[in-house]
Parts: C-alpha cells; sequence; structure tokens
C-alpha cells in the first residue's frame, strides 16, 4: 500500500512536468493516450468498410446524428470553414470521417444527403449498435438516446469533439467547440505537413 | 424485470483492471484466511470490511464504472464511496490483525514485517500519517482531480483514470485509519491523540464545503470533458454540474461529522478504561503509604 502511494505520487508528479513540457500544439494533444483508427462500419453506399480504407489522409473523427438540431450542424459548417483555408493540395489529404450513432434513422442514403452539403470530402458512416459501442468505447466517449416524444422524436446525445488522426491512423488531437479557428487551422496544416 | 443476460452485462467490468481484481481478491482471500486461522473480530468488523471491499469494487469494476466515467455526478458519487464511505467501513473494521493471521507465516515473517519495521518505509508512513501532512493530501487529492484540465485528461487517459481512483482508495483508506484508529498513542505503534483527530477531521471538512459549493454555484459550464466524451443520455450540463456539486458538498462533510463522532466515543471508552486502571492500582498505592 504504501509502496504504491510514494508510486502514485511519483508518477502524478512525472505527468505534470511531461503535461508542463509537450505543450507546443493549440489545441488538446492526444498523441499517445488514445489507439490508432480502427472500426468496423457501413458507409453511405451501405457497404461494410473498415479503418484500413480511409488510410493515407489526414482524418478527422466525429460522432453525431442527422436529425441533431444545433452541435452537429454547427461542428460540421465550422470544419467545412476551416477546410475551406486551406490550400488546394492539403485540402486533398484531409477527410473528415461523421459517424452517426443513431442507426435507426440515419440510413445510407440519408447519411449521403447529409455530408454531401458539408462537402464532398465529407463522409457518413454508421453501423450496428455493436460496432457503434466499440468505437466509441475505443475513443472513451459515449452516446444515448432521449424519450421519444408524441411525433416519435427524440434526442441523442453524444461526444461534442472531434478527433484527428494523422496518415497513418495514430491520434493525434482533440478539437474542441471552444478552439480557435486560427488554432485548429495552424494544428491541422502541421499534421498535414509532418505526413 | 431485468434479464439474466442483462444482470451478469450489469455486473461484469466496464473496463477490467486486473490490479484491481488482484488486490480486492487477495484482500478477500487474506481475511477469510484469517478468520479460518482463529481471529475472532466479532461480527460487525467482518461485515464492515467486506461491504467496505464489495463497495470499492462495485464502483470500479461494474457497469457503475462507465457511468462514472460519462455522468459527472456518478463519478463524484464514485470518490464519495471510494475516498469515504468504503474507506471508513475498512478502517473501522479494524482488518490488519485478521490479514496478518490469513498471511502464509513465512511471508509474514520473512517479508512483510522486516519490510514494515525497515526504516524508509517507517519513514514514508509517519510523514503521510502526520496529521497536517495526511489532511492536506486528504484534501489536496479532490482538489488536484477537480482541476478541470487535470480532470480532463484524467476522464480522457485510461491509465490517468486508473491513477485517480486507485490514489483516491488508497488515501482514503490511510486518512481513516489515522482518524479511526481504536487505539490511544502508545509505546509499539503509531496513533495520534483523539484531540488531534477530531481537529483534523474538521479542518477537512471545511475545504470540502468550499469546493463542493463553488461548484453548485458555479454559472458556467466547469468540466467540459462531460461535452467531449458524450453523456449516457441526455442529462443537462448544468444538473449534472449541479448534483455533482451537491455529491462534493454535503455527505462528505457528513462524513467528517460522522468521523468526529466515533472518535468521541473511542476517546470515552479509552477514558473510562484509562479510569478504572487507575481505581484498581490506587487501593494498593494507599495501603503502601
Amino acid at each position: 500500500m504504501r509502496e504504491m502511494r510514494t508510486a502514485a505520487v511519483t508518477a502524478m508528479l512525472a505527468l505534470l512536468l511531461v503535461a508542463c513540457t509537450s505543450g507546443d500544439w493549440r489545441t488538446k494533444d492526444i498523441s499517445g493516450m488514445m489507439p490508432e483508427l480502427a472500426f468496423n462500419l457501413t458507409n453511405e453506399n451501405g457497404q461494410s468498410v473498415t479503418a484500413e480504407d480511409y488510410r493515407g489522409k489526414v482524418t478527422l473523427l466525429f460522432f453525431g446524428y442527422t436529425f441533431c438540431p444545433d452541435v452537429c450542424p454547427v461542428t460540421l459548417a465550422r470544419l467545412s470553414r476551416i477546410l475551406g483555408k486551406l490550400d488546394e493540395d492539403a485540402r486533398r489529404d484531409v477527410q473528415v470521417l461523421f459517424v452517426s450513432v443513431d442507426p435507426r434513422r440515419d440510413t445510407p442514403e440519408r447519411l449521403r444527403a447529409y455530408t454531401s452539403a458539408f462537402g464532398k470530402d465529407f463522409i457518413g458512416l454508421t453501423g450496428t449498435q455493436d460496432q457503434l459501442k466499440a468505437l466509441n468505447k475505443r475513443y472513451r466517449v459515449t452516446y444515448g438516446y432521449g424519450e421519444p416524444d408524441e411525433n416519435g422524436n427524440y434526442v441523442v446525445s453524444h461526444s461534442g469533439a472531434v478527433f484527428v488522426f494523422n496518415r497513418a491512423g495514430e491520434a493525434r488531437l482533440l478539437v474542441r467547440d471552444s478552439d480557435p479557428v486560427e488554432a485548429v487551422l495552424a494544428d491541422l496544416r502541421r499534421i498535414i505537413e509532418s505526413g | 424485470m431485468a434479464s439474466f443476460p442483462e444482470i451478469l452485462g450489469a455486473l461484469a467490468p466496464y473496463e477490467w483492471q486486473p490490479l484491481v481484481t488482484l488486490v480486492v481478491g487477495g484482500a478477500l482471500v487474506l481475511f477469510l484466511r484469517g478468520l479460518a486461522a482463529g481471529t475472532r473480530p466479532g461480527g460487525w468488523r467482518v461485515a464492515a470490511f467486506l461491504l467496505g471491499l464489495a463497495l470499492m469494487y462495485a464502483v470500479t469494476q461494474t457497469r457503475y464504472d462507465y457511468y462514472a466515467q460519462y455522468v459527472f455526478f456518478i463519478h463524484r458519487l464514485q470518490h464519495l464511496v471510494l475516498h469515504h464511505v468504503a474507506a471508513v467501513l475498512i478502517a473501522l473494521a479494524n482488518p490488519l490483525p485478521v490479514l496478518a493471521a490469513g498471511m502464509p507465516a513465512g511471508l509474514r515473517e520473512r517479508v512483510i514485517r522486516p519490510l514494515w519495521r525497515a526504516r524508509p518505509v517507517q519513514w514514508v508512513y509517519r510523514t503521510l500519517q502526520f496529521p497536517p501532512v495526511a489532511a492536506l493530501l486528504f484534501v489536496g487529492l479532490i482538489y488536484f482531480w477537480l482541476i478541470p484540465s487535470i480532470h480532463f485528461d484524467a476522464m480522457l487517459s485510461r491509465d490517468l483514470y486508473a491513477l485517480m481512483n486507485w490514489s483516491m482508495a488508497i488515501d482514503g483508506i490511510l486518512f481513516w485509519w489515522l482518524a479511526l484508529d481504536p487505539r490511544a498513542p502508545g509505546p509499539g505503534h503509531y496513533s495520534v491523540g483523539f484531540g488531534k483527530r477530531c481537529l483534523m477531521l474538521a479542518a477537512v471538512a471545511f475545504p470540502q464545503i468550499v469546493l463542493g459549493a463553488y461548484i453548485v454555484f458555479a454559472d458556467s459550464d466547469i468540466y467540459q470533458i462531460y461535452d467531449v466524451c458524450g453523456r449516457p443520455w441526455p442529462i443537462s450540463a448544468s444538473t449534472d454540474q449541479t448534483i455533482g456539486g451537491a455529491l462534493t458538498w454535503i455527505p462528505s462533510a457528513m462524513m467528517s461529522v460522522l468521523g468526529v463522532v466515533i472518535v468521541l466515543a473511542f476517546w470515552h471508552r479509552h477514558e473510562r478504561g484509562a479510569e478504572g486502571r487507575r481505581a484498581r492500582t490506587a487501593p494498593a498505592s494507599a495501603a503502601s503509604t
């Protein structure tokens, strides 16, 4: 017990030190904190896909649902604006994976119509509850459903952050709504340039 | 009614941590072996130890842990159990003699006892258990893990999350063992005077009240991590934060009151015991003069 206690204190101090020295990213650095991108899902054409199919580009991963009244359209529109500020070459190296955690309502067709409104690099994905739970748990996030109203509409609670992966699929950054556009842009450019 | 697979699913850990299973399982085996070896700690002490152990296991290694990772107030309840309630139960059970009796004699006499008596170990233990240090650690850990940026990382990183919960459980047991040790200070063991313990318990109550009230009355969303990670059901951030703050504030402070009551009872019993000893020795000394 006592040894564990001292070990814990030492580890805590070490973590603090690390936190203080590696802060040159302007959004949240999650390198080493999260595993590489991996999933089994269904794409907008109803085909089964894995993360391997999306390697080779810098990937932004975001969870949501198309009936989302606020967070999802706002976040996706903001991403669309940010990607629009990248030059042509850099843009070709980036894709956005929008994973719907509401597969009951979000059919592949509906997802395709929804994501195409934000740009051609926005790709809709969804899956079975097991597949979605596995992917959420992998990135330590979750989702859940509210009670349906008289019309059968319900609210879905889901992660509000964007996970950024490099071309090799390694987790790099977590981008929040509160991060300024320039900060996101600067960090994205850095990841695109570093390959 | 929940079906059998649902119940099994709820009892299974959300994220299995072998170290928790090992330590809780090991403590349980040692305790049962200690009972089998003939120690008689009394029914309520056995119950307190087993309940404390079961609570610690339940809040970290069942479906409960899933909700604790994504809902702030359920996380606060988890820490209330680890750092206060279960730790108090384990400390009150005074399980060390039973656990020691449950150990294989060779291991106990050749490894654990010499290690425990080693000077650096005693030095570390007595430093951590020096009341001002113990009080500072107890409150400091609560504050530390609730610093928004630290809390953010702890909820995002699996390792840091585990470290956070271990630190709360271990510090909880150390602190409450110091506060609720039934023995008065004496030769051959380390314990602290009853009056000092009451002061220590009062001292840790106020910072917890201040922190809890700060969270309850905060206008803004202090812990963004729960937005980032999503919620298991659509509970509003402000409701979650208010309940979580109240749990940090009220039950934790009540535990200090309860602690003081128990310490006063120990103190009273000790004084009565001392009077009894004086009464028994007084006639003899009177006769000799």
